[in-house]
């Protein structure tokens, strides 16, 4: 069900959700963009390389309306003729007839008038179609290639399916409004100018009449819509409410049921639930009542214009057809004052979305890489770190004046408490983020010097977080390096300890991961990515070594398929392991996001500090109860 | 869809209502033309102004009416439309709520949760456009109809053309456009897809720099996308032109054939302009008419996952007349139990067997899959046995009431879920009307003060949804103080402390020993650490039991115990 994956968070995001049936967006309250001018101009230079097509849009939606307004005028003079003809005959006039080649005269100025007006609309649709799609085309693509060179402190703070939402939901907002609003505007516009003047035209009398009922729909039109922006905005908030509760209650399902909770949860979710009715069913009540009531102005203007006509008609002061005429102008005139109060708010709320996608593409972008980088063409892997200061947030100093020497081969273990900032290294050593102060080199160079690709395909990384890739799993080991073949994703696999139960799996290697990857278990996808890093042959590696839902029989393989990866390599250990720290060359102690020790085992051990501490406690129950045996 | 109306029940008047007001508010509309051709025919060619005024009048009059029927109908609809989505949404949650995870397995959270919410917004919507919308457009459709031949029925034989050319239009419209649509759609899915996996792999794309692939993978489903999108927009930029082509073309047809019978003195003029209108109310109506087919589609898909929902009942339900415990006080027994996951090939759990009683500890350690979370489950009943029986002091737990049983067991899950509300809240989950002194105790017990004293507002700290704002650590902490708080018979921790450091671990079961010394303990976990002191070890692989006992007994006995052992203690520990 791909509905349900698609984000049911976005869904309710706010912003972007159209709805079905008219007249709604003009009573649905409307973002307004905090820097409304600017980012339309910002707008506007995505669409110039399309000017020449917009052009040709405007010049289309111009001339269309303009067909379809004088359309009227002329088929009222051939109601015109109708009508004179049958008033002679009636009146016995001799030799009085309708002229019907004059009739069929106007008629087939009018089908080409028609032909050349739905010609002109269809071309323009059709051009602003390739317009909107490829500037939104455009807009993805600035994104994404713009979150690629945003630092990782971006992602931090940014939850994904906020991201997620502006290059969706807001993008799509805005492909929308491109394909149907702007030519409607114009169209609205020239249509509304148009539509007066063929009015004054006819009679300035019947104008005035029609212009009557215009205070009236801009007097519906505002009051109502404040009214049910209100009601609005109260059951999309019940709404957020509602889905917030649902969601938590069946995420924790077998907790409510556990607790015997059920009902409390009922009794809560009815309460939301009619709060959300009362709301909702006002707002859906006075925006349902918007158009009838449009319509019934509409009518009090027809109703008055026909008479008033009438009487003219009878007074003979004006052809019938004018009249008939008339009465179809005065329906084009309510009509696009309606249309263009729904389509301000609706570029009110695009330009607030396009703000939203302009804010990623403003964020600041990670350092340029230099000009003439280093390359290191044989690693050997000798990591160096030199007075490293650094801080997450400025003013909250984490690593001050770290040092830290590590030859080729050699095993760094990082060890603390969880949260205790252990991937704080790794985040530096990859070069994530960015240092403070001193320098951190590889085989003697630091590694602002280098490109990051560069710098980053000289590690390979197993993290806690197995991310892996909707895709066969051969596509996913082979995603450590570009143009593996088969047969190296296959050696991968194997001295991953993988091969075994990818083979007894139905598709093998071509298995395809769902999405989730919910299909193998979570020490099946660890290995899955030690393959990846073993393919990868890197000359530094970063390990951790959290395998807490893996089950024991996997975790030895686990364990030692990382051993057999870390020959020969320098490596970086998240450790959770004492037999790892043991081993190691290198302690480092981390709490607090700080190294607060340094040094092998057995010089921690003496030290008896926090290390000595965290080993102690692994086996104090245990001792407890064999001193009670 | 229609499955889902007959919960409109309840609304039938209301719907009657809208039925009989739209249709007044139809032929108030459809009438105004008829009077405006009097006016013209009778007033104007006679030049009777008294006239013209009083059908005038006569008109604003059926416009009134004809506005507050519309109003009233919009009332009445969204009356039960929301009224309808309301009653939809409690049911399916109650239902949810009595389902046993095997339902809640089957139909999957995420899909729950979206047929709760937007599955029904959805229904909820489309029912109102069509209370609205769809009833009216047949209405003025017939109505039109009737107009028409009644203005001038040998003209309305135009409309034998007119009409299936317009409904071919439109069929072809959305023959073609609806697989496109589709199409596009499952686009837009793959494009997200692409992008979350970028988003949440973002370190994992970078360290093995791989940003250029991923790129690429991105603009090709966006070009990909894109191209659909510009082939849906350019049939859908069609349409709407096409629809108004043809209703003009059918005006000039009308004009001529009706200009024709006025000249032999058939038809009056008034009589075709009138004609005109009902035309083209007809064919818009059967414009509107096509959205139907676009709506519905979408919300039959969303009808059928709810109607899923409302069929499904929970296999597990309370005993009518229900055994009455005695004696003992928490002490289970599982006979020969066996269970196996509906459709699955293999039993989870196979011939089961063990006790444990008040003051003891059991462990439950074993491989991933080998069926001890599904063990636990079984003992709150969550899943029924597929065969032999679960004692609870004596008695069958599924001749218990479900309530009556969980009450008896403090459960901590191995995902620990809080919910959005103060850490007090959260504990009093476990016991509505704890004490404050009961709250410190648990927490004591759970490792869980210190953090609590750390946070600004203490025990009244809001947790947020989901418990965002929480470590793991201290989620499992609070999900601990929960399950101490209810001071139950019997305490489940589904390896509970996988989150915690081996120092706050050591504690925590330091304190828990004197804690829950009088009551059964069943305890899963990984860490061999953490089962090393229990009372009896049981050792599960692949379902089944193959060892039982204490720590030093099972290292001489079970081969599968010393391995695990072997995998997480070195020899010297061993000794």
């Amino acid at each position: 069900m791909s509905e349900d994956r698609q984000g049911r968070k976005l869904a309710y995001s706010g912003h972007g959700r159209r709805h079905f049936g008219g007249g709604h967006h003009m009573t649905m309250p409307a973002e307004k963009a905090k820097d409304f001018r600017g980012t339309l101009r910002r707008l506007v230079i995505y669409l110039k390389p399309h000017r020449l097509k917009l052009l040709a849009v405007l010049a289309a939606a111009v001339l269309s309306t303009v067909f379809s307004i004088v359309i009227p005028k002329i088929l009222g003079t051939a109601t015109t003729e109708l009508f004179e003809g049958t008033m002679l005959k009636m009146r016995g006039v001799p030799g009085a007839a309708i002229d019907l080649a004059y009739i069929s005269h106007v008629l087939l100025i009018l089908a080409i008038l028609y032909g050349l007006s739905f010609l002109f609309s269809y071309v323009q649709q059709i051009i602003m179609a390739g317009v909107s799609q490829n500037t939104v085309y455009q807009m993805r693509r600035d994104v994404d290639e713009k979150l690629a060179r945003l630092p990782l402190k971006f992602y931090d703070s940014q939850p994904y399916g906020e991201i997620l939402s502006r290059v969706t939901n807001d993008i799509d907002v805005i492909s929308s409004t491109l394909q149907q609003s702007i030519t409607q505007l114009i169209t609205a516009v020239i249509s509304m100018v148009g539509v007066v003047i063929m009015m004054l035209i006819i009679s300035p009398f019947l104008t005035l009449i029609a212009m009557v009922t215009l205070p009236f729909s801009l007097l519906v039109t505002v009051g109502i819509a404040k009214r049910s922006q209100r009601y609005f905005t109260r059951q999309q908030k019940e709404l957020g409410l509602l889905n917030g509760h649902v969601e938590e209650i069946y995420g924790g399902h077998s907790t409510v049921k556990a607790f015997g909770r059920e009902r409390e949860a009922i009794k809560k979710f009815n309460e939301i639930n009619e709060r959300l009715y009362e709301a909702g069913w006002r707002a859906q009540f006075i925006s349902g009542i918007i158009m009838p009531l449009m319509f019934f102005i509409g009518n009090i203007g027809y109703v008055l214009i026909s008479v008033a006509g009438g009487i003219m008609v009878a007074w003979r002061s004006i052809p019938i057809g004018d009249v008939q005429a008339f009465l179809q102008y005065s329906r084009h005139f309510t009509h696009p004052i309606t249309q263009t109060a729904s389509i301000i708010n609706i570029i009110q709320s695009t330009v607030a979305a396009a703000e939203r996608v302009f804010a990623i593409l403003d964020e600041t972008e990670e350092s340029p890489e230099r000009a003439d980088p280093v390359i290191i063409s044989r690693p050997k892997g000798e990591v160096r770190l030199e007075h490293v200061r650094f801080s997450y947030q400025a003013g909250i100093p984490l690593l001050e004046d770290l040092n830290l020497e590590v030859k080729r081969g050699q095993t760094v273990a990082i060890v603390g408490p969880t949260g205790a900032g252990k991937t704080t290294l790794v985040n530096l050593l990859l070069r994530f983020y960015e240092i403070a102060g001193g320098k951190i080199t590889i085989d003697g160079v630091d590694i602002r010097d280098l490109r990051r690709g560069d710098l980053r395909s000289m590690f390979g990384m197993v993290l806690q977080d197995t991310w892996l890739f909707n895709g066969t799993i051969k596509d996913n080991i082979a995603y450590g390096r570009e143009g593996a073949t088969e047969e190296e994703v296959i050696r991968a696999a194997r001295a991953a300890h993988a091969d075994h139960f990818i083979r007894t799996l139905p598709e093998g290697y071509n298995t395809v991961l769902n999405e989730e990857a919910s299909n193998i278990s979570q020490g099946q996808k660890q290995l899955l990515t030690i393959a990846r890093a073993i393919i990868a042959n890197p000359a530094i590696l970063i390990l951790d070594e959290a395998t807490s839902s893996v089950d024991t029989r996997t975790e030895v393989h686990i364990q030692k398929a990382m051993a057999a990866l870390r020959q020969g390599r320098t490596s970086f250990i998240i450790a959770h392991r004492l037999s790892t720290t043991r081993s190691a060359d290198l302690i480092l102690v981390m709490d607090n996001g700080r190294v607060v020790e340094k040094g092998t085992h057995e010089e921690l051990l003496a030290r008896n500090g926090v290390y000595a501490d965290l080993y102690n406690s692994q086996f104090s129950a245990a001792r407890l109860d064999n001193e009670a045996v | 869809m229609l499955k889902l109306l007959k919960h409109l029940k309840p609304y039938s008047k209301l719907v009657v209502g809208v039925l009989i007001l739209i249709f007044l508010q139809a032929f108030a509309e459809l009438y105004l033309p008829t009077l405006m051709a009097d006016i013209v025919d009778v007033g104007v060619v006679s030049g009777d102004t008294d006239y013209i005024i009083r059908v005038g009048g006569l008109m604003l009059l059926v416009a009134i009416g004809g506005v507050f029927c519309a109003i009233i109908a919009s009332y009445l609809s969204a009356i039960t439309a929301t009224g309808f989505g309301r009653d939809l949404r409690s049911r399916v949650f109650a239902r949810v709520e009595s389902y046993s995870l095997t339902e809640f397995d089957k139909i999957g959270t995420a899909s729950l949760i979206t047929r709760t919410t937007n599955d029904i917004t959805q229904v909820q919507q489309v029912l109102l456009v069509m209370l609205r919308m769809m009833v009216r457009a047949p209405m003025m459709c017939i109505g039109g109809i009737i107009m028409a031949v009644s203005q001038d029925a040998e003209l309305s034989r135009l409309l034998l053309i007119a009409l299936p050319v317009t409904a071919v239009a439109v069929a072809i419209f959305i023959r073609k456009g609806m697989p496109l649509f589709k199409d596009m759609q499952q686009k837009l899915d793959k494009l997200n897809l692409v992008l979350r996996e970028k988003l949440t792999g973002i370190r994992v794309i970078r360290a093995f720099n791989r940003v250029e692939y991923e790129k690429e993978r991105f603009n090709q489903a966006n070009l990909d996308l894109t191209a659909t999108a510009i082939k849906v927009n350019r049939i859908m930029a069609a349409m709407m032109p096409l629809m108004i082509l043809i209703m003009n073309f059918t005006t000039i047809a009308i004009v001529w054939f009706g200009a024709i019978r006025i000249d032999s003195g058939a038809m009056q003029v008034g009589s075709l302009m009138a004609f005109i209108q009902y035309a083209m109310q007809i064919m818009f109506s059967l414009v509107m008419v096509s959205m139907m087919f676009v709506l519905l589609p979408r919300a039959e898909v969303s009808a059928v996952r709810i109607n899923e929902v409302l069929q499904t009942r929970p296999d597990i339900v309370d005993p009518e007349q229900p055994e009455i415990l005695y004696g003992q006080k928490g002490f289970l027994q599982f006979k020969e139990v066996s269970f196996r996951y509906p459709g699955a090939e293999q039993a989870a759990l196979e011939n089961i067997s063990f006790s444990a009683g008040p003051g003891q500890t059991t462990a439950i350690i074993g491989g991933t899959g080998s069926g001890k979370t599904t063990l636990v489950s079984l003992i709150l009943r969550f899943y029924d046995v597929t065969s032999g029986s679960i004692l609870l002091d004596g008695v069958d737990i599924r001749k218990m009431p479900q309530e009556k049983l969980r009450a008896k067991i403090g459960f901590v899950p191995q995902k620990a879920v809080l919910f959005s509300g103060t850490i007090r809240e959260n504990i009093c989950y476990g016991k509505e009307n704890a004490t404050e002194a009961e709250i410190r105790q648990a927490c004591e017990v759970a490792q869980a003060t210190e953090f609590i004293a750390s946070r600004h507002d203490g025990f009244d700290a809001v947790i947020a949804q989901g418990g965002v704002n929480v470590s793991g650590g201290q989620k499992q902490r609070l999900a601990i103080a929960r399950a101490l708080v209810r001071r139950p018979e019997i305490y489940i921790f589904d390896d509970s402390f996988s989150a915690l450091d081996f120092k706050t671990e050591a504690r925590l079961r330091r304190a828990l020993k004197k804690e829950t010394a009088g009551a059964t303990v069943i305890i899963v976990a990984q860490r061999v650490a953490t089962v090393m002191d229990a009372d009896q070890i049981i050792v599960l692989d692949n379902g089944k039991i193959v060892g039982k006992g204490d720590h030093q007994t099972l290292l001489q006995t079970c081969s599968v115990y010393r391995e695990i052992v072997a995998s997480q203690l070195s020899e010297e520990e061993l000794a």
